[in-house]
């Protein structure tokens, strides 16, 4: 039997807190040098989050906000947030993209694309400005931390996202992108992961150099693309008093989705984004292998070149003759363009999501495959 | 908690005294007849203002998400030194059958002993600010925190009834007056002798919560905060996620259990209702032929498995392509 499960890397809870200041002063604490460790959430921006999804994405489309709150020591505090238009009104062929059903990877790639280009920049920073003043007013940290992002299955490796990732950090040192997956969350637990971009890639980034010798040097794998940040939720002592009328009034029924067993679509779905990523992945292959073989080829010709010219030269050498100039061989071969390297590794990066994703959901549902065979035995 | 929704039959002008000034709070006895039209009031003023459209919108169900009693617990949280309470515009959709409040915003306010100074322009910014991210939603009303309607309160009203039709004023008790976070839900109708001076009556709203299927589980999560010693939790793993479910039915299923000997012991006196539903809980567990099941089981797990293994083969695949790149 293959092994059942092994260690996910999920976010590991870590119940204690360090005994440093609550959340609630708005300067800045901390050396821009440290890394961010823990990444603590207020339960309002949990809520906002995902209702900012359940009301304005449906389908494959993004939904996008900025994350306010302040940094205290190692620990990254988020107190609130905002939800950003999605587009703008006269962008007119923005919708039939978003019309699309059949959730393939390039048209998603393109979707997201397709947004941020539309977005007209300067109304965008203009609905963040006037909503950073306007917040400043009613006592909210106006300090940009960080953005969150809702994702389709998983799939939020794009270049999109490292271009906004790599600008956020290169601003702020610590700031963090949520990804949301509110499909998975609708299968029973709240799905919410904090990334940030390793040091090792944001020197790449820095030097815009994707060549493969950069990347190389770098030692960049796609490992250690994005690292993971463990999240907390925190919440005031009155929000707790909240929840605990909340729990009174409200009589809605447990939800038991987490315990379902007929979640097989979502796995199909998931196995059906791999397969298309994995095709990509061949393709990028394929193209990196001719490549390879163009540059030898080519290394090849060079040589030869050279060395019928140093024949030729020792031959007029011997009748006398002037020996013929020396070429410049980086003219007449031109090396053949290195495929860009940074696609790939994205696709190597999303296709381990995926896998992660996949091996969650499976140790999930052996656990209640096991149960429920349990429970059927104790009946017999 | 809920007002019985049937319209009754006594005309707006109850019998209660018309004062001019403090509005009567919640103990008013019979809703207002949904033929109640006209706004309300500042006080000393005997005309009548415009005409509203009609019966509250929606009739008398006001259906909150919790997200907005968090914002204004942070919002009353943040106030400025000296303020005693907040208020802020409530955001959300009207229907035929009730309203569903679905976001809200603070808005900077002064309040004295003598005067009041909402800042109706900030208001408004925030509001087209609000608008580009949800088109859908519009001016409901507002909510104010702290446990009575204040005289000041008709005038942020008389605000609030310029921008949105018949507004709903909301009131969240943050000073836990009985211990009780309570959360009332107000429409402001008008009282007193017709012909003479009006004044101004809330009259309560049954307020209802609404989740959504995801906000049910983020709400469930940040519960968890509640048990914890420095109020905080994090997120759980995969399978500790399941024990956890199979905990809390486990909790549930020894309550039944306790219930069951305590009816059989004679303790608590039978009730067929619940016996009924009893039985129906012990006869969903399936009863599948022994055979028939561990087929199901075993080509469930075998599926699981493969595609693990395909998941841990594509990840060591993608790894070796890796390392022969940068070779």
């Amino acid at each position: 039997m293959a092994s059942r499960k092994e260690g996910t890397g999920s976010a590991t809870p870590s119940s204690s807190s360090t005994s440093g200041p609550a959340g609630k002063g708005k300067g800045k604490g901390g050396s821009g040098d440290s890394a961010v460790k823990q990444v603590q959430i207020d339960g309002l921006v949990v809520l906002k989050i995902i209702k900012h999804y359940q009301e304005e994405g449906q389908g494959t489309e993004v939904v996008q906000g900025v994350l306010l709150g302040l940094v205290v020591e190692d620990r990254l505090e988020i107190t609130n947030c905002f939800p950003f238009p999605q587009h703008t009104e006269d962008d007119a062929d923005f919708d039939e993209a978003s019309h699309e059903h059949v959730p393939i990877p390039f048209k998603f790639l393109k979707n997201i694309l397709n947004t941020l280009e539309k977005t007209n920049w300067r109304a965008a920073q203009k609905y963040q400005m006037e909503m950073m003043r306007s917040l400043r007013h009613v006592n909210i940290d106006h300090l940009h931390v960080g953005w969150y992002q809702s994702t389709y299955y998983g799939s939020f490796v794009t270049r999109a996202l490292l271009d906004s990732q790599f600008s956020y950090q290169h601003a702020i040192e610590e700031s963090v992108v949520l990804i949301y997956d509110p499909i998975k969350t609708a299968q029973g637990s709240l799905s919410l992961k904090a990334y940030r971009l390793t040091p090792k890639l944001m020197e790449v980034c820095k030097e815009k150099d994707f060549s493969p010798e950069a990347l190389k040097k770098g030692n960049i794998t796609f490992e250690h693309m994005f690292e993971e940040v463990p999240i907390v939720i925190k919440n005031s002592h009155l929000i707790n008093v909240l929840m605990w009328e909340l729990e009174k009034k409200s009589a809605v029924a447990d939800k038991h989705e987490l315990l379902s067993l007929a979640s097989s679509n979502h796995l199909g779905k998931n196995l059906q984004l791999l397969m298309d990523r994995v095709d990509e992945m061949s393709q990028d292959i394929v193209k990196y292998n001719t490549y390879m073989r163009n540059t030898s080829k080519q290394q090849q010709q060079k040589h030869q070149y050279q060395q019928r010219r140093q024949q030729e030269n020792m031959q007029r050498q011997s009748r006398g003759e002037p020996p013929l100039p020396e070429e410049d061989l980086s003219k007449l071969f031109k090396p053949p363009q290195p495929p860009a390297r940074m696609d790939s590794l994205l696709i190597a990066g999303q296709i381990n999501t995926y896998c992660q994703n996949i091996k969650e959901f499976t140790a999930q549902n052996l656990g209640k495959l096991f149960m429920a065979q349990a429970l059927q035995e104790y009946n017999n | 908690m809920a007002t019985p929704t049937v319209p009754a039959s006594a005309p707006p002008a109850a019998p209660a005294p018309a004062t001019a000034a403090a509005p009567a709070s919640a103990s008013a006895p019979a809703p207002a007849s949904p033929t109640a039209p006209a706004p309300a009031q500042t006080p000393a003023q005997s005309l009548p203002g415009p005409a509203l459209p009609g019966p509250f919108p929606g009739g008398r169900v006001v259906r909150l998400h919790p997200v907005i009693l968090a914002s204004i617990v942070d919002s009353y949280e943040r106030r400025n030194e000296g303020a005693a309470r907040v208020i802020g515009t409530l955001l959300g959709t009207v229907d035929k059958h009730s309203v569903e409040v679905t976001n809200c915003f603070s808005v900077p306010h002064n309040e004295s002993e003598d005067e009041v100074a909402v800042d109706m322009e900030f208001a408004k910014n925030m509001y087209e600010l609000h608008k580009k991210v949800s088109p859908n939603e519009l001016i409901l009303g507002w909510y104010a925190t702290g446990h009575d309607i204040t005289e000041h309160s008709v005038l942020i009203h008389e605000y609030y009834s310029r921008e949105a039709p018949n507004p709903i004023h909301l009131t969240v008790d943050t000073s836990l007056q009985n211990g009780r976070m309570s959360i009332k839900a107000y429409v402001s109708t008008l009282m007193g002798v017709p012909g003479r001076t009006m004044g101004v009556m809330f009259t309560p709203l049954t307020v209802k919560y609404a989740y959504y299927d995801t906000e049910r589980i983020g709400v469930d999560l940040i519960m968890k905060t509640c048990f914890s010693p420095n109020r905080v939790i994090g997120l759980s793993s995969d399978l500790q996620q399941v024990g956890g479910a199979s905990a809390r039915i486990q909790d549930a299923l020894s309550t039944v259990l306790q219930y069951a000997e305590d009816v059989l012991s004679g303790k608590v006196s039978a009730d067929n209702t619940v016996g009924r539903f009893l039985m129906s809980l012990v006869n969903q567990v399936p009863k599948i032929v022994p055979d028939d099941f561990e087929t199901m089981l075993n080509s469930n797990i075998n599926d699981l498995l493969m595609v693990t293994y395909l998941a841990n083969l594509t990840q060591s695949q993608i790894a070796l392509n890796e390392k022969l790149v940068n070779l």
